[in-house]
């Protein structure tokens, strides 16, 4: 298994790029750890799917170096870098039975056949596929053929990293949960590099340790799930992950408090003192989830109204109006909430600050 | 305005698409159809809008038998799944479209388009062609071109399903002010029992051609009358266990044991199913009154504010939704937590005798 690093890597699909919007993927310093489980997570167009090929050898980066281990592979195609990958549409042998497409990649490397039949049927049992072993591809559900190409790169016990395309597009919704639950198994029993783009929260928070989220051709976050609902690093993280996304206002210090429209909030002194030194246009973030909204005055309770709130069953979301700012609070299913006056409380402990888009610190 | 369904009956090669359907649905308030794939809701729609006939039964709008005009002849609009447009129309003319025939001047038709576009932010993208769209700026002017008519009948079926889930929470909500604004009558189906939820309004329950339930949508979300309106209205799906009711208190499968009062109290014994939404099955123990479930993890699914997850206790399969995200090990030890007041007691028919909300 390998170790992925990127060297300061830029591409541009034009062939004389001058400016930093001619880059599909602006320079990207970043390791992947051997053994991790990766996916890299953004909205179409963001660059992730190109990120993928770079570190497939699918593309050669305009600018920078890929190391695999330590060593130079920038140059070298996907077949010389010993990588395994599995695409939106599962990629096999129709007319082959289940076993001679997992046994596939070993012939070619002329292995033993006592080798291949025990490999393929390691793998066949970790994916469940023992049973339809004698079974023709072509007759098989989308999701048993793509457990086929998952395959079909785990047998090979030499493989560096497996790369995954968006590989549960074709699959039934209703099954997607015991894919996603088989990867997962897979790796933690494995242990393999495993790098996995998708454009789906769900599946990226699901499968991975670590998740990169991408935009604008830049990482702009990595970390665990917790990390990114806690502590987005960037505007657009706070946006992209959670339902509905962060609440942001811009505002002006003084002292410990944040001024939005003339209405102050109080906030933490660290996350004031870091506000003050920051550079940039200063914006206040809040989660949905950490406002509290009371019928009645509370202590640090801004009057606010609630326009409209929604029942969604396991919670409500409510729209408020706090001067001319529109906020949604998401509450608890059992806590009472009517249109009309309120007062909001932002807990200062969960107030982030953003300068420029980028989390103060 | 109202639509009437009167008995209405589609056989497709002897295939029963729609069984027996008799609704009446009115123009105020968003009608939603709720139903997983291959209900019939697309089959449904297609017969509000006069693209297919009905092989049995009737259709008035306004009191008017509609059953046998042509869609061409009706005032209906419908939005699809797939992004639907003419491709070597540009935005506005895309918009325009339905207005060519209307005999307004063009001065008016410039007016509604631009305002239609205003309406949905595209106004920004007239001169552009479909191909040079992402995909919801498409939708958006599908939705666009439904709008701009003033159709009697507005259809949506399952119009966001192919849009990202940003897009879709973005334009769930300006649908709803969309919509609050229109005299038309409404139809909207889905498969996303949150997203029928959002929408409000009335509701529809549909399974294998049959309406299963039909009511104010949060009323019907909180008294599923049958099981399996409960599985169909509850994503992920609500938890069954069977159970033993003798004397006062239940077993729920082999070993989970509960006391029959509050809303239970008048269950008499027997055997019943027991259901349970995973939002109310419990990480942590918050209640005396609790029953605790000892399972083992099968997977914990996060979609970014809730974590869902799916876990074994013998040989049942239950799923625990949790606000804000809680990994687990697969193949760990857990235990879950349960009150007896969120149970929804089901006879063995699969008819609804108690609901934790009967008294609201």
């Amino acid at each position: 298994m390998a170790r992925i690093e990127f060297e300061d890597v830029a591409h541009s699909y034009l062939r004389r790029p001058q400016k930093e919007a001619d880059y599909a993927i602006k320079t990207i310093r970043n390791v992947w750890d051997d053994g991790g489980a990766y996916a890299l997570l953004g909205p179409s167009g963001c660059g992730k799917t190109t990120l993928l090929n770079i570190i497939s050898g699918l593309l050669t980066p305009t600018k920078g170096r890929v190391l695999y281990n330590g060593i130079d592979v920038t140059s070298l195609p996907p077949e010389k870098r010993n990588i395994a990958q599995v695409f939106q549409f599962p990629v096999l042998y129709d007319t082959m039975t289940v076993y001679e497409n997992l046994a596939f990649p070993l012939q070619n490397r002329r292995m033993d056949k006592k080798e291949i039949h025990q490999r393929v049927h390691e793998v066949a049992e970790i994916l469940d596929l023992t049973s339809c072993l004698r079974h023709k591809a072509a007759g098989l559900a989308a999701d048993a053929k793509q457990k086929i190409s998952l395959g079909r790169g785990l047998v090979r016990s030499d493989v560096a990293a497996i790369l995954f395309d968006e590989p549960l597009t074709v699959i039934d919704p209703h099954l997607k949960w015991h894919l996603r639950r088989k990867l997962k198994e897979i790796h933690e029993q494995l242990k393999l590099t495993l790098i996995y783009v998708t454009h789906d929260q769900m599946e990226a928070l699901t499968f991975a340790d670590k998740v990169v989220i991408m935009y604008e051709g830049e990482i702009v976050q990595t970390g665990t799930p917790e990390e990114l609902f806690e502590n987005p690093e960037h505007k657009f993280v706070g946006y992209f992950i959670g339902s509905p996304g962060m609440n942001f206002f811009g505002c002006h210090l003084d002292g410990n408090v944040a001024y939005v429209d003339g209405v102050g909030i109080k906030l933490e002194a660290g996350t004031a003192d870091a506000g003050q030194k920051a550079q940039g246009t200063l914006e206040l973030g809040i989660r949905p989830k950490y406002l509290e909204v009371s019928p009645i005055p509370v202590e640090n309770g801004l009057e606010a109204i609630v326009k409209n709130f929604e029942d969604l069953g396991s919670y409500k979301i409510a729209t408020i109006l706090l001067k001319d700012k529109t906020l949604y609070a998401r509450l608890p299913e059992d806590v009472p909430v009517a249109r009309g006056r309120a007062w909001i409380v932002f807990p200062p402990q969960k107030i982030k600050l953003y300068a420029d888009g980028r989390l103060v610190k | 305005m109202n639509l009437v369904l009167d008995s209405i009956t589609k056989i497709v090669d002897g295939e029963t698409h729609l069984n027996n359907i008799s609704l009446k649905i009115e123009s105020g308030a968003t009608n939603v159809i709720l139903g997983h794939t291959l209900a019939g809701k697309t089959s449904l729609l297609r017969l509000m809008a006069g693209l297919d006939r009905p092989t049995a039964g009737r259709i008035l709008l306004d009191g008017k038998d509609v059953t046998g005009l042509f869609v061409r002849k009706r005032s209906v609009a419908m939005v699809y799944q797939q992004f639907v447009n003419y491709p070597s129309m540009n935005v506005y003319n895309n918009i325009a479209s339905p207005l060519k025939m209307g005999g307004l001047s063009a001065a008016e038709i410039d007016q509604k388009v631009r305002k239609t576009a205003a309406m949905l932010h595209i106004d920004n993208l007239l001169e552009r062609l479909p191909a040079e769209l992402s995909g919801g700026q498409q939708q958006r002017t599908a939705i666009a071109r439904s709008l701009v008519k003033d159709a009697e009948l507005l259809l949506l079926d399952e119009p966001l399903v192919n849009l990202d889930y940003k897009l879709r929470e973005e334009l769930q909500v300006e649908l709803q002010e969309i919509f609050k604004e229109r005299k038309a009558i409404v139809v909207y189906t889905t498969t996303e029992p949150s997203e029928a939820l959002m929408l409000g309004g009335n509701i529809v329950v549909l399974d294998e051609g049959c309406v299963l339930q039909t009511g104010a949508t949060p009323y019907v979300y909180r008294r599923p009358a049958t099981t399996r309106v409960a599985q169909v209205f509850s994503n992920p799906p609500i938890n069954y266990l069977p159970g033993v009711v003798q004397g006062r208190v239940a077993r729920l499968g082999q070993d989970i044991d509960i006391p029959m009062e509050g809303h239970l109290q008048s269950v008499p014994e027997g055997k019943y199913i027991f259901g349970v939404r995973p939002n109310h099955l419990f990480l942590t123990n918050g209640s005396e009154k609790n029953a605790e479930i000892r399972v083992k993890v099968a997977l914990a699914e996060i979609n970014g504010s809730e974590t869902f997850i799916h876990v074994n206790h013998g040989e049942m399969h239950l799923v625990v939704q949790e606000d804000g995200i809680h990994p687990r090990h697969i193949g760990s030890e857990i235990a879950v937590y349960v009150n007896p007041c969120c149970f929804f007691v089901y006879d063995e028919a699969g008819q609804l005798l108690a609901s934790p909300f009967q008294r609201e």
